[in-house]
C-alpha cells in the first residue's frame, strides 16, 4: 500500500525522531548519515519497494530486496524497518544494547527480519547487492535490488569494482543509491578525498545516472519511476539523492560533526522540538 | 602395511574442476565465479556446459567474493575460484563480512595454494592461508590430497550448507586414493595402521608421509599415517585414538608454523592429551621460485623430513 507524500512526510519525522532517541538511549550510533538518508529509505519502504515483513525470507525471492551497504546508518534501518513492520517498535530502544537483535551494524546472525546481508566494513555491500541481481535474473525474477551507499564510502575501491561488475553483466535490475551529502568522520568529502563529481564518474563507468534531490519526496520518486524505466536497457542504475547530513535539526544539519557523535540530553529535547511529534508516537 | 599407488600424476586443481562440472550437473544452484583464472582453476568444462552459470569477474577478488554472498543470498551454490593468496589474503575482510559473518553459502575455491605453486616465487605462494581460513568462526577448512579426493571434496562442499574453504595445488602430484569414495567433511582417514609413531598430514604431504612410511617400516618403525583432509572441524577423536596407541606423532603439511594444522593439532594434545609432537611445515619464512619438488626439499616438507622428524618423535617418547 504506497503512502501518499504527505504520509511519507509524516513517517520520516518520526524516524528521525525515533533515530535521535536511538542513539541517546544507546549512547553511541550514527545519527548523521542516518538522517541524511531518512527520506530515501521512508519513499523506498513505504512508497516504491515491492516488499512484505509478512512473507520476508532472507532469500527474498519473489520480492525486491535491499542492502544497506554503508552499515553505519542502522538508527535510521532499523526505524524504516520497524515503522513498516518487520518487529516491534519497541525493540528501537534495545539498539545496541547486549543479547539485542539491533546490532551495531547490521548482522543476519541475531534473526533480524528484514536483514539480507551483513554490512559495516565499507564498500561491500554494492558488490552483494550485483551478487543478488544477478541471482534474480538467473531465477528469472523481475523484482529489483536496492543498495544505498554512502559518497565517503565510495572512495572504497570495491565500489568501483562492483561498478564494473553490474555493467558487464548488464545488471538492469540493480538500483543503488548514494546518500550524496558531501560529508564522512573526518570532514566534507572534498576536503578527506576529494572524489569530485560523482556523476560524471558513474556516467563514465557506463551506468543509468539519475540525480535527484534527496529531502523532496516528489524528486525522490521521480527518481525511482525513471530507475525502474530502465530495466531493458540493460545498464543499472545509479541515483545520487543530494542530501545534508543531519538533515531536519538546525545544530545538526550541514556538519560532519554528526556522523557519529550523540546529542547530549539538552541537545536532543531542542532538537525532538523542532521534529514536532506525529500521530505515530514515540517507541 | 597398505600399499597405495599412483595410477597417474594428476594436478589436484583439475580434481576440482571435474569435481564442479559433477557438483553443477547434479544441482542447477551451483555457479562457479572467477577473477580471470578460469583455464587455472580448471573451470572450463563448467563453463562449456553451463555458460549462464559460470561468471566472470574480471581481475576484482573483492568484489567477486561480495557478488557471490549476493548470489548465495538468492540461493545460488558459488563456487568462487582463484589463487589461494587472492582468495584469502587479499580479500579477507570480504570473507569475513560478506562470507563468514554474513553466513552466506559461499565455496572459497583455492587453488595454486603452498609452496608447489613453484616458479612465481613468494608473492603468490601463500603458506598462510589456512591460519587466516581456521580463524574465521564456522569456517570448514577442508585440503584434500589428491585428484581424486579434491573431486569428492568439491563435491561434499557443494552439497553441504555453509561456508567452505577448500584449497588445493597447481602442480602433478600422485593420485592414489579410491576415486569412488565419497568424502566425509570433518573425518579423518586412516591410511596406514601403525604402533610407533602416528604421521598427521593434509593436501600433498599425505603422499609424502606414505612415502615416509614406508621408508621407516625398512628400519623397523610403525608408522600410522592419517589424512587429515578436513582441518576444521577438526576429527579430534581419531587423532586422540591413534596418538594414545602410538604415544608420539608428527604433523606435516604445506603451510607455515603459524596457525597451521600442526598447531591444531598441539592445542588439542595440550588439552586433552600431551604428546611428544614433531613439526614438518615451512617454519616462519616466505618461499622463492624453484620446481615444486626443490621447494618441498629444501623447506623441509618432504618424505625425507618426515621419516627424520617421525624418528624424533619415536625417541620422545
Amino acid at each position: 500500500m504506497k503512502k501518499s507524500v504527505e504520509e511519507l512526510k509524516t513517517i520520516s519525522t518520526q524516524i528521525r525522531r525515533d533515530i535521535l532517541r536511538m542513539v541517546c538511549k544507546a549512547n553511541s550510533g550514527h545519527p548523521g548519515g542516518s538522517m541524511s538518508s531518512t527520506d530515501i529509505l521512508t519513499a523506498l519502504y513505504f512508497n516504491e519497494m515491492n516488499q512484505n515483513p509478512a512473507t520476508w525470507t532472507r532469500e527474498g525471492k519473489g520480492q525486491d530486496m535491499f542492502i544497506l551497504s554503508a552499515g553505519h546508518m542502522t538508527p535510521v534501518y532499523y526505524s524504516t524497518l520497524a515503522r513498516a513492520g518487520y518487529f516491534p517498535v519497541e525493540e528501537l530502544g534495545t539498539f545496541r544494547q547486549m543479547g539485542s537483535r539491533l546490532q551495531g551494524h547490521p548482522s543476519i546472525r541475531k534473526a533480524l527480519p528484514g536483514i539480507f546481508q551483513a554490512s559495516g566494513s565499507l564498500g561491500q555491500g554494492l558488490s552483494a547487492a550485483a551478487g543478488a541481481a544477478l541471482g534474480k535474473k538467473l531465477d528469472k525474477d523481475n523484482n529489483f535490488v536496492y543498495c544505498l551507499c554512502g559518497d565517503g564510502e565510495s572512495e572504497e575501491g570495491q565500489i568501483w569494482e562492483a561498478g564494473m561488475f553490474a555493467v558487464f553483466h548488464k545488471l538492469d535490475n540493480l538500483i543503488a543509491m548514494t546518500d550524496w551529502n558531501g560529508k564522512q568522520i573526518d570532514g566534507p568529502v572534498a576536503e578527506v578525498a576529494g572524489e569530485g563529481d560523482l556523476a560524471e564518474k558513474w556516467t563514465a563507468w557506463g551506468w543509468n545516472v539519475i540525480t535527484a534531490e534527496g529531502h523532496d519526496f516528489e524528486s525522490i520518486l521521480k527518481a525511482f519511476e525513471l530507475a525502474k524505466a530502465g530495466k531493458g536497457s540493460g545498464k543499472p542504475t545509479m541515483i545520487l539523492f543530494k542530501t545534508e547530513m543531519g538533515h531536519g535539526v538546525d545544530f545538526m544539519a550541514g556538519t560532519h560533526k554528526w556522523h557519529g557523535s550523540v546529542p547530549k540530553p539538552e541537545q536532543l529535547e531542542d532538537a525532538l522540538k523542532q521534529l514536532g511529534e506525529t500521530p505515530l508516537g514515540d517507541f | 602395511m597398505k600399499k597405495y599407488t599412483d595410477t597417474g600424476k594428476k594436478d589436484t586443481r583439475s580434481g576440482f574442476g571435474v569435481g564442479l562440472l559433477k557438483a553443477g550437473q547434479a544441482d542447477s544452484r551451483v555457479v562457479a565465479l572467477t577473477a580471470d583464472l578460469k583455464g587455472s582453476l580448471k573451470m572450463d568444462a563448467f563453463a562449456a556446459e553451463f555458460p549462464e552459470r559460470f561468471i566472470q569477474c574480471g581481475i576484482a577478488e573483492a568484489n567477486m567474493v561480495g557478488a557471490a554472498a549476493g548470489l548465495a543470498l538468492t540461493g545460488k551454490i558459488p563456487f568462487i575460484g582463484s589463487f589461494a593468496e587472492f582468495v584469502t589474503g587479499r580479500v579477507y575482510d570480504q570473507v569475513r563480512q560478506e562470507v563468514s559473518y554474513g553466513k552466506t553459502n559461499v565455496k572459497i575455491a583455492s587453488s595454486h595454494a603452498g609452496i608447489t605453486l613453484g616458479e612465481d616465487g613468494a608473492t603468490h605462494q601463500t603458506m598462510e592461508d589456512i591460519a587466516l581460513m581456521r580463524a574465521l568462526p564456522e569456517m570448514v577448512v577442508i585440503n584434500p590430497c589428491d585428484f581424486n579426493q579434491t573431486a569428492q571434496a568439491t563435491i561434499a562442499a557443494a552439497k553441504y550448507v555453509g561456508p567452505v574453504y577448500l584449497r588445493f595445488g597447481r602442480p602433478s602430484v600422485p593420485n592414489f586414493t579410491d576415486p569412488d569414495e565419497p568424502f566425509v567433511i570433518g573425518k579423518a582417514i586412516v591410511m596406514n595402521e601403525g604402533s610407533d609413531v602416528t604421521l598427521i598430514a593434509t593436501g600433498h604431504t599425505v603422499w609424502e608421509s606414505l612415502q615416509a612410511a614406508e621408508a621407516l617400516e625398512a628400519e623397523g618403525i610403525k608408522a600410522e599415517v592419517i589424512d587429515i583432509a578436513t582441518i576444521k572441524p577438526l576429527d579430534e577423536e581419531a587423532i586422540l585414538k591413534s596418538a594414545k596407541k602410538t604415544g608420539c606423532v608428527v604433523v606435516a603439511e604445506e603451510h607455515n608454523m603459524a596457525g597451521g594444522l600442526g598447531e591444531a593439532v598441539a592445542g588439542l594434545f595440550a588439552r586433552a592429551l600431551p604428546t611428544p609432537v614433531e613439526f614438518v611445515n615451512g617454519a616462519d619464512k616466505f618461499g622463492q621460485s624453484g620446481t615444486p619438488s626443490a621447494l618441498m626439499a629444501a623447506y623441509g616438507i618432504d618424505a625425507a623430513h618426515i621419516a627424520e622428524a617421525a624418528k624424533k618423535a619415536v625417541a620422545r617418547k
